[in-house]
């Protein structure tokens, strides 16, 4: 009763549970000083406003406060038997050759990771020893990018543990693709994971993060990623969500891409019972070419949002952003993409399609997509469509032989293909592909629902 | 027995009733040409047959090589070798025209219990068809239909039934939007297809195409029935007199 007197103290027993956890923890997480100042400040924000809930327009489809009951405590360091199991992680990419970052619950683990021989040009280094080494660049950098008015950035850098610290060197090419994987083990623990990569004037580099863990277990993740994009620069950047069934996460690549870049992003989201995918992308310099896409697909009852701000500082950049989503069961499916154009940014060239397939009457599509122009010699567009799959082309394949459950696949992958034949790598793209097609066997055809003369 | 038997066929579509007692018997070899106005009930035929959604028989019966029709997947009777070649054949963007191809024609073999091709037999056969019906290479790697002409569409529903090798095809106006030099290429490939083993029904609003693949039959539908049966000289005959007098004789 007390609690209805003063709304301010009413907590979630996870809003408590954080509480707890930051105040145990916060003399044993690693940095100086500037960064407890840091951490104190965004723990701050969270206290304020607690766990974000749907009235809060940006969280309004994904209500952290009901959907996370309680908060688990902080991962533990790995013992020898998570890290064992870690050693397969990763393994959703195939035979794709990659330098591999491995962490495991949240923490890097040297002996699992590939950090031998690295190309001229690349410095590759883990959070943590990079915040106990108390480097004030790195002070400077942590946070620049990550919005922090947003509560789960503000988590994140109140608790962050551990991450890759990556610099790419001016003008140097990486070829291998640098896969940092976060596995999480059996515990139903947190970890809080914070990456900064920073690639330099005319370096080329591609960045694929995959996150996983075990079905059944209901840990949490919250990752974020501060990608710094030189001038002139070309950075792919994957990043798949393949969650355990019950696994809450949440993560958020900030981004800030200087001029005459190339910039490509993509999350694939097939795994996780919750999952909260933001990007936050600035166009600071002029005439960048940029690709953001994505591919969901989801079933039962998972819950994936992604929400994007592409924010056009300057002027005459071209930004594609695709985003398509396949829902069957109950799953519920989120796209919230904000295209902001500057008063500067004139000639900017942003079109974003969004488009979703219901598999089942049960599952559910939000589509929000909005422009945001302060320019007035731009060409903007979105589109965004919520459909079934298309029963003309069902019954032309079937006529031709094909079974019910193998043409929705064709169907399936086809619409899917749209997104992800934007990446680059060619590995990578038939990678995800090939998952797409593991899932779609593993589907029960939707051909019950079909009436047939 | 013929391949194809249809008894007293009715069909409804959104309950309205288009077919209103078809008979109609199509023996292994033969070539039959239904011919009718329009709306009396062509199309409807040939969708009910492949097993279109929504097109409901009520009453009557087909049967197919001896077997019910109905009882059938549409995978399942283009797998027995029932092949519809579409009106308007549908763009699929995003599939590959040989993923198609190759997926159906597995799917086929499959089904029937006989290998799947390899690719390169698969290709080496593609090849031929395609080469035949002056099919250029290229369009095959696009997405199915997917900036195709509407003659090349049509020509593309020909390679698909050379290459699924039917044993009953169903041409729904295959003539519809061709100009002479594609019908001919069309009527050669359907022709090179003749055999004792291989039935047609050849569905058309004019006479035109007839004059390249030569009917052993000719049927008349008006109103959702078969008004009139005769050789091939019903087509000249029709095609001098119009529909009128088979209109008005179905309503009578």
């Amino acid at each position: 009763m007390n609690a209805m007197a003063d709304v301010k103290v009413m907590r979630t027993a996870a809003e408590t549970a954080l509480a707890q956890e930051f105040a145990q923890a916060r003399e044993r997480l690693p940095g100086g000083a500037a960064i407890a100042e840091k951490r104190a400040a965004a723990f701050g924000l969270f206290a304020q406003e607690g766990l974000p809930h749907r009235r809060i327009e940006d969280w309004k489809y994904t209500d952290l406060r009901a959907l996370m009951r309680d908060a688990k405590p902080l991962a533990s360091p790995p013992d020898a038997a998570a890290k064992a199991r870690a050693k397969t992680a990763g393994k959703l990419l195939g035979d794709v050759e990659c330098r591999r970052l491995v962490f495991v619950d949240g923490a890097f683990v040297a002996e699992l990771s590939d950090t031998a021989a690295l190309e001229a040009g690349l410095t590759v280094g883990s959070l943590a020893d990079a915040l106990s080494g108390d480097d004030p660049a790195l002070a400077e950098k942590l946070g620049k990018l990550a919005p922090a008015s947003d509560v789960a950035v503000a988590l994140n850098t109140a608790l962050m543990g551990d991450g890759a610290v990556i610099r790419i060197g001016a003008g140097s090419t990486i070829e291998r693709p640098l896969h940092l994987i976060f596995v999480a083990s059996e515990k139903p623990a947190a970890s809080f994971v914070r990456s900064l990569v920073v690639v330099e004037k005319g370096a080329r580099v591609m960045l694929i993060e995959s996150h996983e863990g075990p079905d059944g277990s209901d840990y949490q993740v919250n990752a974020a990623f501060e990608l710094f994009v030189g001038d002139e620069a070309h950075v792919d950047h994957v990043k798949i969500i393949d969650e355990g069934s019950k696994a809450l996460h949440v993560s958020t690549l900030a981004a800030a891409i200087g001029a005459k870049a190339r910039f490509n992003a993509f999350t694939f989201t097939i795994g996780g019972a919750v999952v909260r995918n933001q990007l936050f992308l600035n166009f600071d310099g002029e005439d960048t070419v940029a690709g953001i896409r994505g591919a969901t697909l989801i079933n039962g009852h998972q819950h994936a949002d992604t929400t994007l701000v592409a924010n056009h500082i300057a002027r005459n950049c071209q930004s594609r952003e695709v985003f398509k989503s396949v829902l069957d069961g109950e799953a519920h499916g989120v796209f919230q993409g904000r295209i902001i154009v500057k008063p500067g940014a004139q000639q900017t060239d942003a079109k974003m399609m969004t488009r979703a397939l219901l598999l089942s009457e049960r599952a559910e599509a939000d589509n929000k997509p909005e422009l945001e122009i302060f320019a007035d010699d731009v060409q903007c567009g979105h589109g965004a469509t919520v459909g079934a799959l298309d029963q003309e082309l069902k019954f032309y394949l079937m006529a031709r032989g094909i079974p019910a459950a193998e043409a929705e696949a064709l169907l399936i992958q086809a619409f899917l293909g749209e997104a992800v034949e934007g990446i680059e790598h060619a590995g990578v793209r038939e990678a995800l592909m090939e998952t797409i097609a593991v899932w779609l066997k593993a589907r029960s055809p939707a051909s019950a629902e079909v009436q047939h003369a | 027995m013929a391949l194809l038997e249809i008894e007293n066929l009715h069909v409804e579509i959104d309950g309205k009733e288009i077919l209103k007692g078809l008979d109609l018997a199509v023996n292994a070899g033969e070539v039959h040409a239904i011919m009718g106005p329009n709306g009396s009930g062509k199309s409807t035929l040939a969708y009910v047959l492949a097993g279109k959604q929504d097109y409901t028989p009520t009453a009557g019966e087909v049967r197919f090589d001896g077997k019910n029709l109905f009882a059938m997947e549409p995978d399942e009777r283009a797998a027995r070798g029932l092949f519809l070649a579409f009106q308007y054949p549908l763009e699929i963007p995003g599939v590959a025209t040989m993923t198609f191809l190759r997926t159906a024609l597995n799917a086929q073999r499959k089904k029937r219990g006989e290998a799947e091709f390899s690719t390169p037999e698969f290709l080496k056969k593609v090849r031929e068809v395609a080469k035949k019906l002056e099919i250029d290479p290229e369009m095959l790697r696009r997405a199915v239909n997917v900036g195709f002409s509407g003659g090349e569409k049509k020509r593309n529903e020909i390679l698909q039934m050379a290459l699924l090798e039917p044993r009953l095809a169903v041409l729904d106006e295959t003539d519809s939007g061709l100009d002479i030099d594609a019908l001919k290429i069309v009527a050669d490939g359907v022709n090179r297809l003749r055999g004792p083993g291989r039935s047609f029904i050849v569905i058309t609003h004019y006479q035109r195409l007839l004059n390249y693949i030569v009917p052993d039959v000719v049927h008349v539908l008006s109103k959702g029935r078969i008004v009139k049966t005769g050789g091939k000289e019903l087509a000249l005959e029709l095609e001098a007199r119009g529909y009128a007098e088979y209109q008005e004789e179905a309503a009578a």
